[in-house]
């Protein structure tokens, strides 16, 4: 009998598995569970976007296409940038499409970090950045967002964890899991602390088109950052096309032309009919993604109002599909609040922990959801609430009886 | 289109509260937007959207495509309002193509709308043909699905 402890490598042994998992495997389980924990659309990709699947299908498109993908959806790439975010990026050899943005992450720390050297990763976020930067022997350096800063990485923050073995920053914004954004503003204060560096920058955009109350602005199109950022998109978020798995990275052609070997190696080319699906999606969908970021809008300012109205704090979020309300006042750590409202309501959300450390009082909460789905989730969280209190009152009142 | 009737068209139980909030009006000026809107005839009611063949199977819905003489000066306008004067029928429309007025029923089973048709629609004058669609399936009705899995694929993944 083989002791597989004893063959798995040493790196794929200490990473762990996503924190959001965990919860979903219980709620799995469970009847007449509702969620607000999925990071995915609830809209189904408009149907022309669907239709040129199948097109591409019927016409027999079934082969593999270059490494860097089809040059038409590539050319198709550069002029939604330029037109969406003043962006300019040659498709020839500034472009590579991927498997997801996902993969663009995968492929962009493979291509940078060496052993020992160290990436610098605003938390709470994504959950990826770290462990594949263990996979390369890079070491994660989580920056610890806060509250007060509406979530946003500060200047300050960032330069007080330089060192001279930082290759990478993580810019994951708008950000999943607190809805944060960096406006110009802000990302000027980055690039102020980064231009006459060496110090890359992987600027995740993936919920880009998912910015509410102005544009979203990528700190590519700051002077002086576009030869020291790598760019990561994709049309999982914007269009609803997660499971098409297609995204893209975008960068200065020396880094691209590594990473794209890295991707031919690893993948060969993402997935060709995705890869026709996606043409159209960037040709004819500015109107189609205009009108779910509306209804994601909407329904944001229900959830952040009706949170507040049952007493959570929660910052005003500005991009992405979620609010990140802290759960403090209810004296629950993040596990034991999630793990509480899945079973006494049977409503499940995201500890702010699966997040990084510093998510520790927080809950991520997806409304990714119809407005009836939302209001009866908040229905049951207020319940929840008043029960908790009541609770936590009576037993105070008990303990000075006793005393 | 105003978000307001977009939202209300969609959701009419949404709270004045609510839909301030999701408009970014105040609850004063929802309030005076949807009574305005009331006022004209714009916003002409709030029903709930029942699906009848789960309440009860024999419950039946059809569609009357009539053939009708216009009245002189009149057209079919006396017609289609005698003809909305039934409780039974639930709407009626004034088609283009090769009838005239699309009259919807539903009754609580196939005989009580066949018994209708023949007994108060057919004998009508100036109504010079019937024919009656009964509806066997709702798959969607005023944009919502009724026949759709309600399992939510999603939250397996990240």
């Amino acid at each position: 009998m083989i002791d597989y402890n004893s063959v798995l490598s040493e790196k794929a042994r200490v990473i762990k598995p996503s924190g959001i998992r965990k919860f979903f495997d219980i709620a799995g389980q469970m009847e007449d569970v509702i969620s607000l924990g999925v990071g995915e659309p609830d809209f189904s990709t408009p149907w022309n976007v669907r239709n040129a699947g199948i097109q591409s299908l019927k016409k027999g498109k079934t082969v593999y296409t270059s490494n860097s993908g089809l040059i038409l959806l590539r050319q198709e790439i550069a002029k939604y940038l330029k037109r969406r975010f003043h962006l300019e990026y040659h498709p020839d050899d500034e472009m590579t499409i991927t498997v997801g943005g996902s993969e663009g992450i995968d492929i962009c720390i493979r291509a940078l970090v060496n052993p020992g050297e160290e990436v610098l990763i605003p938390e709470p976020c994504f959950v990826s950045y770290a462990p594949i930067t263990t996979l390369t022997g890079g070491v994660a350096v989580p920056i610890e967002t806060r509250a007060a800063d509406n979530f946003r990485l500060t200047g300050e923050a960032l330069r007080a964890k330089i060192t001279d073995k930082t290759k990478l920053l993580i810019l994951p914004y708008p950000n999943n899991p607190t809805g944060a954004v960096m406006r110009t503003e802000h990302l000027e204060e980055i690039a102020r602390v980064l231009r006459g560096t060496n110090i890359m920058v992987l600027s995740d955009e993936i919920y880009a088109e998912l910015t509410y109350g102005g544009k979203h602005v990528s700190i590519a199109s700051l002077e002086g950052m576009r030869e020291r950022t790598i760019l990561v998109n994709g049309f999982s978020k914007a269009y609803s096309m997660t499971g098409w798995r297609l995204g893209y990275v975008c960068g200065p052609e020396p880094l691209i032309r590594e990473m794209t070997k890295i991707h031919q190696f690893a993948i060969m080319c993402a997935p060709t009919t995705s890869q026709y699906a996606a043409i159209e999606a960037v040709r004819n969908c500015d109107g189609a993604i205009r009108k779910m970021h509306d209804e994601y809008d909407m329904r944001r300012r229900l959830i952040v109002d009706g949170l507040r109205n049952i007493g959570l704090d929660c910052f005003e979020p500005e991009g992405a599909f979620y609010v990140f309300p802290s759960i403090q006042s209810t004296g629950l750590s993040s596990d034991a609040f999630c793990e509480k409202l899945l079973y006494e309501k049977k409503v499940a959300v995201v500890p702010g922990t699966a997040f990084g450390a510093s998510g520790e009082g927080y809950v991520r909460i997806s409304y990714s959801y119809s407005i009836e789905h939302i209001l009866e989730a908040l229905g049951r969280i207020e319940a929840f609430l008043l029960e908790h209190h009541a609770a936590e009152q009576a037993r105070q009142k008990e303990a000075v009886c006793t005393e | 289109m105003d978000k307001l009737v977009q939202l209300l068209e969609k959701n009419a139980r949404i709270s004045d509260q609510q839909l301030a909030v999701m408009t970014g009006l105040s609850v004063e000026e929802v309030r005076e937007k949807i009574y305005q809107y009331e006022k004209k005839g714009i916003l002409r009611g709030y029903k709930a959207l029942i699906d009848w063949e789960q309440y009860d199977s024999d419950y039946i819905t059809s569609m009357i495509e009539l053939k009708v003489t216009p009245e002189k000066d009149k057209g079919f306008e006396d017609v289609a309002k005698q003809i909305m004067e039934f409780d039974e029928v639930e709407s009626v429309y004034l088609m283009s193509g090769t009838f005239d007025l699309c009259v919807t029923v539903t009754g609580r089973d196939f005989h009580e709308v066949a018994l209708f048709v023949a007994e108060q629609l057919s004998p009508i004058e100036s109504v010079v043909e019937t024919s009656t669609h009964f509806v066997l399936r709702r798959y969607k009705d005023r944009g919502v699905k009724f026949y759709d899995s309600k399992s939510d694929e999603r939250g397996k993944l990240l």
